[in-house]
């Protein structure tokens, strides 16, 4: 029997090495797996590469695990935000290499690693200082910027039901980064508010099918902190 | 007379007709939502995964799962959908979003636009989705402040700030006019608010206006 259910975060987070470009969904506080990014504090993993659209705020999640030393790079589009004071003290002191990158490239560079597309072309960045010392091709009379696929070794997504087989579902504006990034990795594991019952999620309402999921695990939180 | 903040948002919701998919940027633009009528259908798209948002809910009817690109709460109007970033930048990149209005440092007369860093040695800059917007949305309007605090003018011939995308602005309403950006003429003013002359305008902007007339 197929069961992707882990009881634990701890279990569900085993084996992560350091060293890994980890993929962490959600835009600001919707959709973000604090719990299961708070997890890697307990597991240990270090010099970490993290992938997400911001770089965290207060001190909880994700600015948890960078005051904890444990992140030596962030790639993401939009690193200040209203309580990113880790990042920027951080960010200040040459303690986080940064690679900022346009958002909707973000997205793409994830899509295309899980579609097995190494590199694309895009016109967003042409002309600007974010596509310095990338190749660039005229396509239709116009500068386009050649991307690099973004694959991580792991991805941690918040869904809100998930079942044994790995099929996911997001809630409104959370699904956001999730269903991309858990594409992406060799390593998918997700945090879910609740665990269905094989079947009881509508085939036609699936938003990931278990196919690019590893590990589910449930969490008790309530609604998201905005 | 100046054209306030709200009359400048009121002025660009004039000009979008109905059936548009429309993506609003942070500031200003986020405001043009308030004065496009309720009767004329005008969807309003989300980066973060939103099409057909709606305002701001009443403060006891905050949904936590529903938020805009500036993370502040919003509504979703009957008919909206949500759908993930992918989806979302292959609307605005695929050139299926009709209209972005975005705030700006510096607008050229060739069309540059530079409003995401303002330096180029900013130490932590924040793109978000500027570039895909600029570079991907089929018409960019820019919704700015005529010249700066200290009156140094915003439209330019050249932008000395870093870029977000070069020849994408079609249009720039300020507090004291509406300008086009015509390819190979530059700056064409369309409308001046009532009181300020063509010579008194250009005397407050950095690059040569044209007039149709």
């Amino acid at each position: 029997m197929i069961n992707k259910i882990v009881q634990s975060i701890a279990e569900a987070l085993q084996g992560v090495k350091d060293g890994s470009t980890v993929l962490m969904g959600g835009f600001g506080a919707v959709g973000q797996p604090d719990e299961l990014i708070e997890g890697l504090i307990e597991q240990g993993a270090k010099d970490l590469t993290v992938v997400a659209n911001n770089a965290g705020a207060g001190r909880v999640g994700l600015a948890k695990l960078m005051e904890a030393g444990r992140v030596r790079k962030i790639i993401c589009s939009f690193p200040r935000s209203a309580g990113s004071v880790v990042f920027e003290e951080l960010y200040r002191a040459g303690k986080l290499e940064l690679e900022i990158v346009p958002q909707g490239t973000l997205a793409e560079r994830m899509r295309a690693a899980g579609a097995g597309i190494a590199a694309f072309y895009t016109p967003t960045g042409a002309g600007t200082k974010l596509a310095q010392g990338k190749e660039v091709r005229e396509f239709n009379g116009r500068p386009h910027v050649m991307e690099y696929a973004l694959k991580g070794d792991l991805a941690l997504v918040e869904a809100w039901e998930g079942d044994r087989w790995g099929n996911l579902t997001y809630r409104e504006s959370g699904r956001n980064f999730n269903p991309v990034m858990a594409t992406a990795a060799t390593l998918t594991v997700a945090q879910v508010h609740h665990i269905r019952e094989l079947g009881e999620i509508a085939p036609d309402n699936i938003h990931t099918p278990g196919i690019f999921v590893n590990r589910v695990v449930r969490v008790q939180r309530g609604a998201p902190w905005v | 007379m100046t054209w306030n903040r709200t009359q400048m948002a009121a002025r660009v919701a004039q000009d979008i007709p109905e059936g548009w998919f429309v993506n609003l940027g942070i500031g200003i633009p986020t405001m043009v939502a308030d004065h496009v009528p309720a009767e004329r259908e005008v969807i309003l798209h989300s980066e973060n995964g939103i099409l057909g948002m709606g305002p701001a809910p009443a403060p006891d009817k905050v949904n936590a799962w529903l938020v805009n690109a500036g993370k502040q709460p919003v509504t979703l109007r009957p008919g909206g959908s949500f759908f993930h970033h992918a989806d979302s930048f292959a609307m605005i990149r695929g050139g299926h979003i009709d209209l972005c209005v975005l705030g700006a440092f510096e607008v050229a007369e060739n069309g540059d636009i530079a409003n995401w860093a303002t330096s180029e040695n900013d130490t932590a800059p924040a793109v978000g989705g500027a570039m895909d917007l600029a570079a991907g949305a089929k018409r960019l309007w820019v919704v700015m402040e005529h010249t700066t605090k200290d009156g140094k003018p915003k439209l330019v011939e050249s932008c000395g700030y870093p870029l977000t995308a070069m020849g994408v602005v079609q249009r720039v309403y300020t507090n004291l006019a509406v300008v086009d950006v015509v390819p190979g003429r530059g700056f064409v003013v369309k409308e001046i608010v009532p009181g300020l002359s063509l010579a008194e305008l250009q005397a407050k902007t950095g690059a040569k206006l044209n007039t149709d007339a």
